[in-house]
């Protein structure tokens, strides 16, 4: 593995036309944590992410990795993965020698593919055409090739979209995992839900600039979140939560239960054999904020 | 391992892993393999008077080359359709991004694009010359006209055809980044080759003066190139340039296109 090294945005502006999609953005992305690069649709995230692998030319400033800029890189696949937003496969191409084109044209050993595949839990499909591939699989295919030369920085631009439940929960797991290994991730989203769990530090843009920058932490006066549960059976549920050892307060319609998920609630409920009439998230205080933040649904 | 060679390498294998160039291939087999070996045998009928044609005696020359040849004259789109429909699949399915992720030199990408299909090129010239050489030269021996398939002449225009089929697959890759859009350059790709340049290589040869000019055309040139072919037959008033000469002309083609398009659309911002 190539050690993390961080990256860096110096005011960095993009203009397409009259469009300016990112404006004078400067922030710095540490090696060991995972950070989160939120912003709602449209926000510059992509456009961001691109200029920083040379794919989309900055109108001025400067984005680096380990102090180079990427056409710099000496070998970029080993230094820097990404997966773009965009699906980029050709459909009759299969996985596998998708793969190796890459490889070889990075000058990648050949053993890489395979490992890349395994990691991803592809390796059985590997041999199958992409264009029979589910947007899941496309985006594990597209995770692979990131992780094609054990570099020491990832970029994710929106890896969640499309995933499934469970690929949900492997990819947060993985992610802090190469995080702990020492390396510098940077996933980008535009739900703050999708991300809160699994990021240390998060980097908010709304229309190309910078809007929040530090600990997740920072943004959640209440500091945790929320899950109303209702039953035809109070009793009964307020038994099983009390059982359970989840903090929750009575409400006219049910039970605000507080520092739990929603799933984890009703799998309370569930358990105990309790009948569920309602069961939501409460919108979190840190929720309230990034809408806030991000000038929606506030008055920024 | 320099990294041109790597990506040359990478371009190679892109070709070869999908089904498009087999399927063009095969396609491009039975079309020189049906066009030679019916022609064949309409000359080979006429020329020795099996079959009577109105008028003069139509002279051919020496027919076995003019059958052969059809692997170009003919067979010349397919290279460029593969050339160029490569290239424009790079933008239509968006892998710029990954070609450029994993190497970020843009222009020594697209060289190794265009160096990598004058090998597929050569492949086609391969796959066409055995259709019009294996069906031609059955067709004339069953009218018993001269195959020519003992003099080294006949392999040298083979040789020469191979090399036309090279260059035309490079001059698809110039015209995949010019007009980056699929649909468009396969379209410009028919018009150009089927009518427009047909049209004009008529239209040159009715004065000295044009037909001075429409030997540098590319589809003249290549005939130039390979040393025979039905339309410098047909119409002889045009000119026909050495076969050296036709090569450096098309070679100019595939380099001047590509070098266009990389300013147009290579190096632009991948969005
Ligand atoms: N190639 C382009 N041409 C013109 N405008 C663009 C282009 N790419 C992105 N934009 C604009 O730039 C802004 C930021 O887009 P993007 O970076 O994709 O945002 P995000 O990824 O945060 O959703 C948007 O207004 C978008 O319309
Ligand atoms: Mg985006």
């Amino acid at each position: 593995m190539a050690t993390g090294v961080p990256i860096e945005f110096d005011s960095v502006t993009k203009r397409f036309g009259d469009i300016e999609a990112v404006s004078e953005l400067s922030f710095s992305v540490e090696p060991g944590k995972v950070t989160g690069f939120l912003g709602p649709n449209g926000a510059g995230k992509t456009t961001t992410l691109r200029m920083l692998l040379g794919l989309v030319q900055p109108t001025s400033g400067t984005a680096t990795i380990g102090g180079s800029r990427y056409a710099e890189l000496e070998n970029p696949l080993a230094t820097v993965g990404s997966a773009l937003e965009a699906a980029s496969f050709t459909p009759g191409r299969t996985a596998r020698n998708h793969l190796r084109v890459y490889a070889q044209a990075a000058r990648l050993d050949a053993s890489l593919v395979p490992a890349a595949l395994e990691k991803v839990g592809l390796a059985d499909y590997a041999d199958r055409r992409v264009a029979g591939y589910s947007l899941g699989m496309r985006q594990r295919l597209g995770l692979a090739f990131a992780l094609l030369g054990d570099p020491g920085v990832l970029v994710l631009d929106e890896p969640i979209n499309g995933l499934d439940p469970e690929g949900i929960k492997w990819i947060r797991t993985f992610l802090r995992e190469l995080a702990a290994e020492g390396r510098t991730i940077l996933v980008s989203s535009h739900l703050l839900s999708e991300v809160q769990q699994s990021v240390d530090e998060v980097v908010i843009i709304a229309k190309g600039r910078l809007v929040h920058r530090g600990d997740l932490a920072d943004l959640d006066p209440a500091g945790n979140q929320q899950v109303v549960v209702d039953s035809p059976d109070r009793e009964a549920l307020e038994a099983a939560l009390k059982a359970a050892q989840l903090t929750y307060t009575e409400l006219r319609g049910g039970f605000l239960v507080s520092g739990a998920e929603a799933a984890e609630v009703g799998h309370v409920a569930f358990a105990a054999g309790v009948e569920v009439s309602a069961l939501h998230k409460q919108k979190s205080g840190l929720e309230e904020t990034f809408l806030h933040l991000v000038g929606e649904g506030g008055s920024l | 391992m320099n990294t041109f060679i790597a990506g040359l390498r990478a371009e190679i294998t892109k070709l070869f892993t999908t089904r498009m160039w087999w399927v063009l291939a095969i396609v491009l087999f039975a079309y020189i393999a049906l066009l030679a070996g019916g022609l064949g045998a309409l000359f080979g009928a006429i020329t020795t008077g099996k079959i009577t044609s109105s008028g003069e005696t139509p002279h051919f020359g020496t027919l076995a080359p003019l059958v052969y040849s059809f692997a170009t004259s003919v067979g010349y789109v397919f290279p460029v359709l593969l050339g160029a429909l490569v290239t424009t699949g790079e933008f239509k399915h968006q892998t710029l991004t990954p070609t450029f992720l994993a190497n970020p030199r843009r222009s020594q990408v697209l060289a190794a694009k265009g160096v990598a299909s004058l090998g597929v090129g050569a492949v086609y010239g391969v796959v066409a010359l055995v259709a019009s050489v294996g069906a031609g030269a059955i067709a004339l021996t069953i009218f018993g006209v001269d195959t020519t398939l003992g003099d080294s002449d006949t392999w040298a225009l083979v040789g020469r055809a191979i090399l036309a089929m090279a260059l035309w697959a490079a001059i698809g890759v110039g015209l995949g980044v010019v007009i980056p859009s699929q649909v468009g350059a396969i379209i410009t790709v028919l018009a150009f080759t089927q009518f427009v340049e047909p049209l004009l290589r008529l239209a040159a040869s009715f004065s000295d003066a044009t037909a001075s000019i429409g030997k540098y055309l590319p589809g003249a040139a290549s005939d130039g190139l390979v040393g025979s072919s039905f339309f410098t037959i047909s119409s002889p008033g045009a000119g026909v340039l050495e076969w050296w000469q036709g090569g450096l002309v098309l070679l100019a083609y595939a380099v001047v296109l590509t070098i266009i398009g990389h300013f147009i659309s290579w190096r632009r911002d991948v969005t």
